[in-house]
């Protein structure tokens, strides 16, 4: 088998990559795990709803110090699509606080994450500045 | 006072720092033996111990008891992350305050000199040879640093980088002067870890962790130990003057956890539980946010003690950087906080720390504090989260006579 897996689930691959959130149908928490149930509501029905792929950077960190086999500075965030947070890596810019801004718009970016034994691709997704 | 009332009769802090020396049970041992002694009562007169240990591959409790005393009292071995030492206590008091028992024993500890990076956990596992998804989110290969970062130095800054977004003000140098605060406080303070000055430039310039953290800005990892006897006061009426004049008034003890806030389960909000312990604790004694002579809070990151300034009501919502910037929270200010040195520099041996800070304002409020010591210190309050999450607060009081 050879082609392409997303590095998780909610990561949706093709010519339009986008995330996807399970939505609580009653009270429209979202969530990106698989669910019990809703930690707001207890409700337990949820349907797959696209996340914009684009947002504004809310929180971010320069990490200089990260586990075996994480390439370091990279830049961890929360961004903000639309009133939906998402965490992600800020990609595709330097990791350092002069191109790295509180408030910037960004948009969705995939890359490889890595190969497996059988020649598939795993993609990962993060954010890139607009 | 009445009868209910809940009271520290005796507490103890070990020193924190590396004790090469000592194993945990040793740790544990001390700080119980010397909680009793302060207190003026024996194992034998406890009626629960609850206690914590996150590292140690527990049963610390039991294990305890061997070596200080076999009484056969009920033993809660709790863990509840960075609050694990301030959810032993709050077992200990509510056991009290149920009328079960007339003292309780709370005691934290951990050995963590030499640790390095917390929360990192799970990411050493190699990528799979196959790409098979896994767990929650279907992943192929470990998420953290590939999907934002779950590492606490990370998750915390992040925290603070997340109030400077909505509020303006934070740079920084501005995260890193409250350090230097609570470097400057704990050159006072002989049972902290580290008891060095440190300039501005020095911290700034220091290797940095997860930025705006740099490594002095980051909790510091080390050994020690904490223990309190907790009692009522209807079992304080019949102790000594002198039991009664140094005994401590919990005035209020108070757990929470994160209830559930858009984005919480994307970066942990630290706010939320916090904010409502502080409410339910103001509440609960009776005092509000300016009556409060001292504050130890977890400034496990130096972005995490700004944004506590808030949630703990220290200042109007929003007016965190104003408040340190107007110097109110160094110790010769208006309201004090971290006047230890904070997890900063006086250390975080985490299962202690949740009853060390209560220590810390106990000295204060007895007049016992010595170069540190806050005159005429009366209501303070001690503060503890534990990502995951937990927030342990407790309001003290100084005995009125
Ligand atoms: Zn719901």
């Amino acid at each position: 088998m050879s082609g392409q897996v997303p590095l998780v689930d909610y990561l949706v691959l093709g010519s339009d990559p986008h995330l996807i959130a399970h939505e609580c149908t009653s009270c429209g928490a979202r969530f990106f795990d698989r669910r019990n149930a809703c930690a707001n509501c207890e409700n337990d029905e949820f349907t797959d709803v696209d996340i914009p792929t684009t947002g504004e950077l809310r929180a971010f960190t320069i990490v200089s110090m990260a586990a075996p086999g994480i390439e370091v500075p990279f830049v961890a965030s929360v961004v903000d699509c639309d009133g939906t947070s998402v965490r992600g890596n800020i990609i595709n810019t330097p990791p350092d606080p002069d191109h790295v801004k509180l408030g910037m718009k960004v948009k969705l970016a995939t890359y490889k994450v890595g190969t497996d034994d059988q020649g598939t691709e795993a993609i990962g997704f993060g954010f890139e500045p607009i | 006072m009445a009868s209910d009332d809940i009271w520290i009769l005796g507490i103890h802090m070990t020193k924190f720092g590396k004790h090469p020396d000592k194993d945990t049970v040793d740790l544990a041992a001390e700080a119980t033996r010397a909680a009793l002694k302060d207190a003026g009562v024996t194992m034998k007169d406890m009626g629960i111990l609850a206690a914590g240990n996150l590292m140690g591959g527990g049963g610390i409790g039991q294990m305890l008891q061997k070596q200080v005393g076999q009484t056969g009292i009920p033993v809660y071995n709790v863990a509840n992350a960075c609050a694990t030492g301030a959810t032993a206590l709050r077992t200990a008091i509510m056991a009290v305050k149920a009328g079960e028992v007339k003292y309780g024993l709370a005691v934290g500890v951990e050995k963590l000199a030499g640790a390095g990076l917390l929360g990192a956990g799970g990411a050493a596992k190699k990528d799979g040879v196959t790409y098979e998804p896994s767990g929650r989110f279907g992943a192929v290969a470990p998420t953290d640093g590939r999907i934002g970062t779950q590492t606490m130095p990370g998750v915390f800054a992040q925290i603070g980088m997340e109030y400077g977004h909505k509020y303006g003000g934070t740079s920084f140098e501005l995260f890193a002067r409250i350090s230097e605060k609570n470097h400057a406080h704990s050159t006072l303070n002989p049972l902290a870890a580290y008891t060095k000055k440190m300039s501005l430039d020095q911290i700034m310039n220091d290797v940095m962790i997860a930025y705006p953290n740099t490594r002095p800005m980051c909790s510091a990892n080390c050994d020690g130990a904490a223990a309190a006897v907790v009692t009522n006061g209807e079992t304080l009426k019949t102790l000594s003057p002198d039991q009664q004049r140094r005994a401590i008034k919990v005035s209020a003890s108070i757990l929470t956890t994160d209830p559930w806030q858009e984005a919480c389960q994307v970066l942990p909000d630290v706010n939320t539980l916090t904010r409502n312990a502080a409410t339910q604790a103001y509440e609960q004694a009776g005092v509000s946010p300016e009556d409060l002579d001292l504050v130890e809070l977890h400034d496990c990151f130096a972005t995490a003690e700004l944004v506590h300034y808030d949630n703990l009501m220290l200042c109007e919502p929003g007016g965190a950087v104003d408040l340190f910037e107007s110097g109110a929270t160094w110790r010769d200010g208006r309201i004090p906080v971290n006047v230890s040195g904070g997890l900063e520099s006086k250390g975080h041996p985490i299962s202690a720390t949740g009853i060390a800070n209560i220590w810390e304002v106990c000295n204060h409020l007895r007049g016992e504090g010595g170069d540190r010591q806050i005159e005429n210190a009366k209501v303070g309050l001690a503060h503890v989260i534990g990502l995951g999450s937990a927030c342990g607060v407790h309001i003290l009081e100084k005995a009125a006579a």
